[in-house]
């Protein structure tokens, strides 16, 4: 019984990630895109530090509590959040390779954030005619890049989604098509966890306020 | 040596079959309409501590961040989950840094701004 012969007889599932080699591809982009996520949710930290300060300078203009509509809010946050659901399902559909499973969940998801994305553009033409537009006060500058800025990734998310139905039509559940589904996953969950801060800090503490 | 583990990319399923995924997929739901709920009912509320209501929307805020990075990006604590994690923490930290770094300086700024009838410095001299 020396050394050597017990370092042999280690089970394989008792090594170390760190001595397993390389990570897969998958792997790497999987966590390159979480650190490109992670530094969109540091550029939005600095809008909403931004917003927190402002959020009083409303220059004798339209206040939060008289502006916003919470029943369109609520609508808007459950269109995210279940379009947030059937973009996980599609994930599930991708990875176990079920194409009508994910066409359907990848339409809805797309529906749904359309639906948002469309109520978020009623919102803001409806302050602009009222003459709350961005150029009215410090608080509505703050608060449309904000927003607009969440909304502009949205609109972003869904020429990608729309992208990688395309994809997945013309060349299949091929790697790298693969690769892109799980960021275009990341990035959507991550909008939602975006908007569970605007809603909250926006919203809800701007009608209290 | 097939069995060796490798690290875990962030929003990969930590399950490898189906159901189980979309268990977790609609048990995050669940808690996310959960805590929306009682989000939109605090907010409303007259029955609450009125000075207290920010501060409970705001933990609620981070009990359903943390329910989205669990059940739907499936950010979990495992060993192969170190680096997601350890990247996750320096981004929440320069996060806190901006915002509440942020909200301290300007606050502590309009205050000492505040031109109290004492201190005020008469204009056109």
């Amino acid at each position: 019984m020396n050394a050597a012969y017990e370092l042999a007889n280690i089970p394989p599932q008792a090594y170390r990630v760190s001595e397993a080699g390389p990570a897969g591809k998958r792997i790497v982009v999987g966590y390159g895109f979480w650190v490109f996520l992670l530094s969109d949710f540091v550029m939005f930290a600095a809008l909403f530090a931004a917003y927190t300060v402002l959020a009083r300078a409303t220059a004798g203009g339209p206040s939060g509590a008289e502006l916003f509509n919470q029943a369109a809010v609520a609508i808007e946050t459950a269109c995210l959040l279940l379009s947030s659901f059937t973009c996980g399902l599609m994930s599930v559909a991708a990875d176990s390779r079920r194409r009508g499973a994910f066409y359907a969940a990848a339409l809805v998801t797309f529906m749904l954030g359309a639906a948002f994305l469309g109520l978020e553009v009623r919102e803001f033409s409806e302050m602009i005619a009222a003459g709350a537009g961005p150029q009215r006060s410090a608080f509505l500058s703050a608060f449309f890049a904000l927003v607009g800025c969440h909304g502009a990734h949205v609109a972003i998310g869904l020429i990608w989604l729309a992208l990688m139905m395309v994809q997945v039509a013309a060349r299949g559940f091929v790697a790298n098509v693969e690769r892109r589904l799980l960021c275009f996953a990341l990035f959507w969950h991550a909008l939602d966890i975006v908007w569970v801060w605007l809603f909250t800090v926006v919203y809800l503490m701007g009608v209290r306020a | 040596m097939s069995e060796i583990t490798y690290d875990h990319a962030p929003g990969d399923a930590q399950a490898n079959d189906a159901p189980s995924t979309v268990r977790m997929h609609f048990l995050g739901l669940a808690l996310a309409i959960v805590l929306t709920a009682t989000s939109f009912w605090t907010a409303n509320t007259s029955l609450l501590w009125a000075p207290g209501v920010a501060l409970g929307l705001a933990v609620l805020a981070i009990a359903q961040m943390g329910i989205h990075l669990v059940f739907f990006l499936h950010i979990g604590s495992g060993p192969d989950n170190t680096n997601n994690i350890l990247a996750l923490a320096f981004g929440v930290l320069i996060v806190f840094l901006v915002v509440a770094g942020s909200a301290w300086i300007m606050t502590d700024l309009a205050e000492n701004m505040m031109a109290g009838p004492a201190m005020h410095m008469p204009m056109g001299h």
